[in-house]
């Protein structure tokens, strides 16, 4: 699998560090409750499909990239830096 | 104090030739990383330019020559590496010192493609990866940093303490080329 790092290009994923479902851009307002609080820590989808993700790019720039892809093709859409996600 | 005599990362190792490829360790001189702080950018590449002579490099590439080249390094950073940085980056981007964290080879020869080509994940052909490009990817299993600087000569750069595992594996990929013939 190549990932298409925005800065560096299309790379070989074993740069590449996973880091997890892209939730994690979604962090809740500190008093949203306990149960937002759970679901943003601990639960997560398992999605054979379509799938936002977390990828650092270890070896290369640097930068937290958020990925879209199919788990269950391996098709990559999308990857842009976290820095760009509108929180 | 008592005197002490500074090493290089390979303590001066003797040019070592396999086949038609060639490594040699370099000293690239003082080293810095320049990040600029944010939306400095351009206020550290006009200093960077004005002080060393040198254009700010863009992503995957270098800009200067032998003695004083800037070498794109990472997201928002840049290594200077020959002359000393001057006190005008300091307005724009946080310096740091890197001069004896930092091991440099240079790989040189007309099979140097094809020794990298066996330990690097991105395409170094001459086609894509001309002089003045660089990469930060992996040598080997080494974070590191991948410079061509001339026709059939790289520029080489992983962590200090790895120097030795960067000889080890260099020369296991020179022997691989040099017995195919």
């Amino acid at each position: 699998m190549r990932l298409q790092c925005p800065i560096c290009g299309a790379r070989d994923v074993r740069e590449f560090y996973y880091q997890g479902a892209a939730v994690m851009l979604e962090r809740p307002d500190p008093d949203a409750g306990e149960a937002a609080w759970d679901d943003y820590l601990h639960l997560r989808d398992n999605p054979a499909g379509e799938h936002a993700e977390l990828w650092s790019h270890d070896a290369g720039c640097g930068a937290w990239l958020k990925v879209r892809r199919n788990t269950a093709t391996h098709e990559v859409y999308s990857a842009v830096l976290t820095r760009e996600v509108k929180r | 104090m008592a005197k002490l005599i500074a090493k290089t990362p390979l303590d001066g190792m003797a040019v070592l030739t396999i086949g038609t490829v060639s490594i040699e360790e370099v000293d690239l001189g003082v080293l810095t990383s320049v990040a600029p702080y944010v939306d400095q950018a351009s206020d550290a590449g006009a200093a960077l330019k004005s002080a060393h002579g040198m254009a700010w490099p863009a992503p995957n590439r270098a800009t200067g020559k032998e003695g004083a080249r800037a070498i794109w390094f990472g997201r928002d950073m840049v290594l200077l590496a020959g002359p000393a940085p001057d006190a005008s980056l300091a307005t724009h981007a946080a310096l740091t010192d890197q001069s004896d964290a930092w091991c440099a080879v240079q790989v040189s020869g007309a099979g140097a493609e094809d020794v990298l080509a066996r330990l690097v994940p991105v395409d170094v052909g001459f086609a894509r990866f001309k002089r003045g490009h660089t990469a930060r990817t992996q040598i080997q299993h080494m974070n590191g940093s991948v410079t061509r600087v001339g026709t059939d000569t790289f520029v080489l750069m992983v962590f200090r303490s790895m120097a030795g595992t960067l000889l080890h594996d260099l020369r296991r990929a020179m022997e691989s080329v040099a017995a195919r013939g």
